[in-house]
């Protein structure tokens, strides 16, 4: 179980808003994530990944606890391991979408087997400013799977990918998760794209 | 005509570009993350050469490692070092002098590049360091190439500063802005004119090169 509790005030266009969220998420779910502009969705998986910190929190993941604002214990991201889809992608211009992967894992087959699911296996030369966006937010997506994450939170994950790859690469990731047994948090401006995917949702206001 | 000072300039400039890169890459960094009070001050004493004469820096160095009293004493009966009037003296004024020449591109380079670049990385579990390494260095290539450049080419320009904590040495001190200068005053004016040529030379080869370089690096790779 994912347990998540946490107050941050936001700086918005109207003043100062409070972000509250208390949930718990059962572990290998799949929820989306789903609200008006500017309520603070990239906002919490940011806090859940451990980019940046609430004033007031408990995070709690299988009993190990990531943030506890009133212990101060604070696990940084790099021991959290949550995979993250970004939504502007943080690609690395420097990197081919092999050595993206590389980065990742040195796990070959699982490299093979992610460019498969992300139709990606005859541009694994490619920089991505010689991907399409679509291309893109594939290898965004793939390079957080790299490392079979306990814990995946994507941010707008298909947003850019057309509308009949986006049925074929749900349908993969789907068997990918219950393989793996992620639990999954998902942003996204269009929650219908995710009625097969998702089975829980988060509405924020 | 002596072309030691020739060769005891680039051996200044090159030492100096050396000592700075591994000195600024981390500074830069460290730099181009947020903002506090003390790095407000850190940022504004590696700035003062840029606005402070020369001569001034050079005279402050020159009390502060004098082997008469304070550090340079303490320096000279612990270490058995002397920076004043010596070629160690010239790479550490220089070092000092030329900072800011490396520092700002890279961290203004730093700064531009996006934030969740680092924390991509750092979710696939890459330490800071590894992240500094593999994702943002590579991706500042023509800032650290102007850098680099810049820092030589400053360097190779001193006068001020070196003058006045390593004087005039053959051999020893004397570089080649201070062998010009030397040379008009011996109305030596054939030297003076070689020894300029060659300086000019080799900066505008060096400034060229970068232009050429960024050339083709204009457009941004994060476009």
């Amino acid at each position: 179980m994912i347990s998540i509790d946490i107050e941050k005030r936001l700086k918005t266009y109207n003043g100062q808003q409070l972000l509250k969220i208390v949930r718990q998420f059962p572990m290998g779910s799949i929820t989306k994530i789903y609200g008006p502009s500017g309520v603070g969705k990239t906002t919490l998986l940011k806090i859940i990944a451990g980019f940046t910190k609430p004033e007031k929190g408990l995070i709690t993941i299988e009993d190990v606890t990531w943030l506890d604002t009133a212990s101060k214990t604070f696990v940084p991201p790099q021991k959290r391991m949550v995979g993250f889809v970004f939504q502007d992608y943080a690609l690395f211009p420097n990197m081919t979408a092999l050595e993206h992967l590389e980065y990742a894992t040195k796990d070959k087959e699982w490299i093979d087997r992610l460019l498969k699911i992300g139709k990606l296996e005859s541009l694994t030369t490619h920089k991505p400013e010689h991907l399409s966006g679509g291309q893109q937010q594939r290898l965004a997506i793939l390079r957080a799977l790299a490392i079979k994450p306990k814990l995946l939170l994507m941010d707008e994950p298909f947003s850019a990918i057309d509308p009949e790859m986006k049925t074929v690469l749900i349908a993969e990731l789907k068997t990918l998760f219950d393989e793996l047994g992620t639990t999954v948090l998902i942003v996204s401006h269009n929650p219908q794209e995710l009625d097969g995917l998702a089975n829980a949702e988060l509405i924020i206001h | 005509m002596d072309i030691t000072p020739i060769w005891l300039t680039l051996k200044l400039a090159g030492i100096t570009t050396l000592l700075l890169l591994a000195i600024g890459l981390p500074l830069a960094w460290w730099l181009s993350k947020g903002r506090s009070f003390f790095k407000i001050i850190i940022e504004a004493i590696i700035t003062m050469p840029l606005v402070l004469p020369p001569s001034v820096l050079g005279f402050y160095l020159l009390l502060a490692f004098s082997p008469q009293h304070g550090v340079g004493k303490w320096l000279q009966q612990t270490f058995n070092v002397q920076f004043v009037f010596s070629f160690q003296g010239l790479v550490l004024a220089s070092v000092i002098y030329s900072m800011p020449f490396m520092i700002g591109p890279i961290k203004s380079a730093l700064q531009q590049l996006p934030v969740s670049l680092s924390h991509a990385s750092y979710s696939l579990g890459k330490t800071k360091w590894q992240t500094f390494i593999k994702v943002l260095a590579p991706n500042i290539k023509p800032s650290l190439l102007t850098a680099i450049v810049l820092t030589f080419a400053h360097t190779l320009g001193e006068f001020g500063v070196v003058l006045m904590i390593g004087g005039n040495i053959p051999g020893v001190t004397r570089v080649a802005s201070i062998a010009v200068y030397d040379s008009v005053e011996q109305m030596d004016y054939a030297a003076a004119n070689v020894y300029s040529l060659i300086l000019f030379a080799i900066t505008f080869v060096l400034v060229i090169a970068v232009f050429i370089f960024n050339k083709y690096q204009l457009k941004s790779p994060l476009e």
